[in-house]
């Protein structure tokens, strides 16, 4: 779509030294802020306060095995892409108490759940293979027959303000999974950075609110040019591509195929893909009690499918080599997902290739498998 | 005869929990010890109300709470119709179960359920049913024995195929008499004797070989034990005549949240404990084939 053929779409200008406005007025409206900022030479999401907490003239390079930050020396506030965190750790956090045993005077054991006050969050900064992941979360954990009662607890009502990429990392194939780069849905807002502020797309009744509050200019079609050249400048430099026809089929037929072997050679079965992973959502749970023994808590914490004892059953592990553990994450994450799920597990954001210490490459893999059929 | 239409009601209904996550106190009312290392437990929930209401399909199973210790599954062993307690049948043979070694009557642990899928009782109306258990596998259809006995005329011929190591291992030995009243044919084989017995002598699959009573185009086939004999019986039961359509096993794998939500129990694209942990055979015979799945 060039830019003049562009249909005028309704958009706002929010000015770059404006910014902190925004933090202003979702801290007026009692939102805990999560966005990006740097910690331990990474762009992790964490609580910010402004617009000096947002990782200004920060970028990344990433590719597989490797992540770097670096200066941009630009005046940009969201020039990277993803770091080893995703929402998930705010809606799906690594550790809760599921509930708690006490062992009341008769002797009996009884059990109740956390009653938790959750604050009211704005993610800042959500891109558009998050928001992706996000509702892929959101259908594991809301429409199944039993729904999760934390996540849903804590994503109830949350701004998610988008913003879109302008650029790409090597290990982005976001197209493949028709995932982005472009936000098109799952936000109240969507944000464009351009050299002098943004262009803003409302996506919901609650953003339309927020910048009416803001009391925000319209974009002018320029603005609103300039902020489609910057969008496909992201789409433009994705050059990783899965191929995902029959996908589903190429794997699930296919798991006795010799490239399973080729990649367990490599693979150390660290879990670094699952931690960093936005939708993996594999879990188990913990005792922990007091000295006594009459007061315990069933705590939920992350796991992961590649540890060792994750399929432990009658004495062993079903999945005892690192060859069927691998196999377990891929053809879950790409194929039985399906199944399970009516959609691809992945997002193609590429984090589980960046925060592989060897470096493994499932578009790689994959590509393997398909190239050698037997 | 044809299966007809009206559907069988399986003793009762399964309940849907509260909330899926949080346990319910039970009571352990009787210890049963029945064959080495297994006992039957007979639980009952402290709330009247929910024990009273608490209802399950044949094959399900609930997730029982060791405070300090853990969570286990385990099948509901027990008649479907019984109001007063829910038996589970266990082997003591780890870390959890060993702390359930250690109960009497009277102490309390936390229950979550019931899960999973049930035995499908409807595909029995009209039909011959072969159930085949091997060892502690019989504790997950007993349930199926008593809601089909309860109404015997619905349904074919009834043959239970139960295999053990040795006699004194055969599993609830001390009901077949009354099941055979009933109108169930106990067939019973070990894998070694003393002199005394007079019966088979080998794997449960000779029992299943040596049966010519039952007519394979209109059988049904239940099956529960360890997966390697699921397997077997699997193939030796397409050999008689009975097609993976027609047979049903009752799958294992490591079970926590009893939800769908954790993620340990996957066996290729499903989840035992809900998709589970009774298949159809020919939903899994191809994965049943890839080792460490």
């Amino acid at each position: 779509m060039t830019a003049s053929s562009e249909r005028q779409t309704e958009a706002w200008f929010l000015a770059k030294q404006d910014l902190n406005v925004l933090f202003d007025e979702l801290h007026r409206r009692e939102r805990t802020i999560i966005g990006p900022t740097i910690d331990q030479d990474a762009i992790v999401y964490a609580q910010i306060e402004s617009v000096d907490d947002l990782p200004l003239g920060w970028t990344e390079e990433q590719r597989p095995g490797s992540y770097r930050l670096t200066p941009t020396g630009r005046n940009s506030y969201f020039d990277f892409t993803v770091g080893p965190q995703s929402w998930k750790t705010f809606l799906f956090p690594p550790r809760i108490v599921l509930s708690r045993a006490a062992r009341h005077e008769a002797g009996d054991w009884r059990f109740e759940q956390p009653i938790s006050e959750h604050p009211k969050l704005a993610f800042l900064g959500v891109r558009a293979c998050e928001l992706a992941a996000i509702q892929i979360q959101d259908r594991v954990f809301l429409s199944g027959p039993f729904v999760d009662t934390d996540y849903e607890m804590r994503r109830d009502d949350v701004l998610l303000i988008a913003v879109n990429c302008t650029t790409a990392a090597p290990t982005c194939f976001c197209t493949s999974m028709g995932t982005g780069p472009r936000c098109s849905t799952g936000f109240d807002l969507a944000m464009t950075e351009l050299e002098d502020g943004f262009v803003v797309e409302v996506g919901s009744p609650d953003g339309r609110d927020l910048v009416d509050a803001l009391q925000l200019p319209q974009a002018t079609l320029t603005q609103q040019s300039l902020a489609e050249e910057a969008r496909k400048q992201a789409e433009q430099e994705i050059d990783r591509s899965l191929d995902t026809s029959d996908i589903r089929e190429l794997l699930l037929s296919n798991l006795d195929h010799p490239r399973w072997d080729d990649v367990a050679d490599r693979c150390l079965s660290c879990t670094n893909c699952t931690m960093v992973c936005p939708t993996c959502f594999c879990v188990s749970v913990t005792e922990v009690g007091d000295l006594a023994g009459d007061k315990v808590e069933r705590r939920r914490q992350w796991d992961s499918c590649f540890n060792g004892e994750f399929s432990y059953m009658n004495g062993g592990n079903v999945r005892n080599s690192i060859r069927s553990r691998y196999r377990q994450w891929l053809t879950h994450k790409l194929a039985s997902w399906q199944d399970q799920f009516g959609e691809s597990g992945c997002v193609g954001c590429g984090r589980c290739m960046t925060w592989c210490p060897v470096g493994i490459e499932l578009t790689e893999e994959v590509a393997a498998i398909r190239e050698e059929q037997p | 005869m044809t299966p007809s239409s009206n559907p069988v009601v399986a003793g009762s209904e399964s309940t849907r929990p509260a909330d899926a996550r949080l346990p319910q106190t039970a009571v352990i009312d009787r210890i049963q010890p029945e064959i080495d290392g297994v006992s039957t437990y007979d639980l009952r929930l402290v709330d009247d109300q929910q024990q009273q209401a608490f209802g399950f399909l044949p094959g399900q199973f609930n997730m029982l709470y060791f405070p300090g210790a853990g969570e286990i599954a385990i099948s509901i062993s027990d008649d479907p119709s019984r109001r007063d307690a829910i038996a589970h049948t266990i082997r003591v043979a780890g870390n959890v179960t060993g702390c359930l070694a250690t109960k009497r009557p009277g102490d309390t642990l936390g229950l979550r359920g019931p899960f999973g899928s049930g035995w499908p009782i409807d595909q029995c109306i009209g039909r011959d049913v072969l159930l085949v258990a091997g060892g502690v596998g019989l504790a997950p259809l007993r349930p199926v024995i008593h809601t089909l006995l309860a109404q015997r005329r619905r349904f074919g011929q009834l043959h239970l195929l139960v295999g053990a190591r040795h006699p004194d291992l055969l599993l609830f030995a001390d009901q077949y008499d009354q099941w055979t009243e009933r109108g169930l044919m106990i067939h019973r084989t070990v894998d070694r004797c003393s002199g005394e017995w007079t019966g088979h002598v080998g794997v449960v699959t000779l029992l299943l070989e040596r049966l010519k009573t039952f007519d394979p185009d209109n059988s049904v086939l239940f099956c529960c034990g360890p997966e390697v004999m699921m397997r077997f019986t699997a193939t030796t039961a397409l050999r008689c005549g009975v097609g993976p359509q027609r047979t049903w096993v009752s799958m294992e794998r490591n079970m926590q949240c009893g939800v769908g939500l954790c993620g340990h129990c996957q066996f290729g694209p499903s989840f035992v404990c809900m998709d589970g942990p009774v298949y159809c055979y020919d939903q899994l015979a191809a994965y049943l084939d890839v080792e460490e799945l």
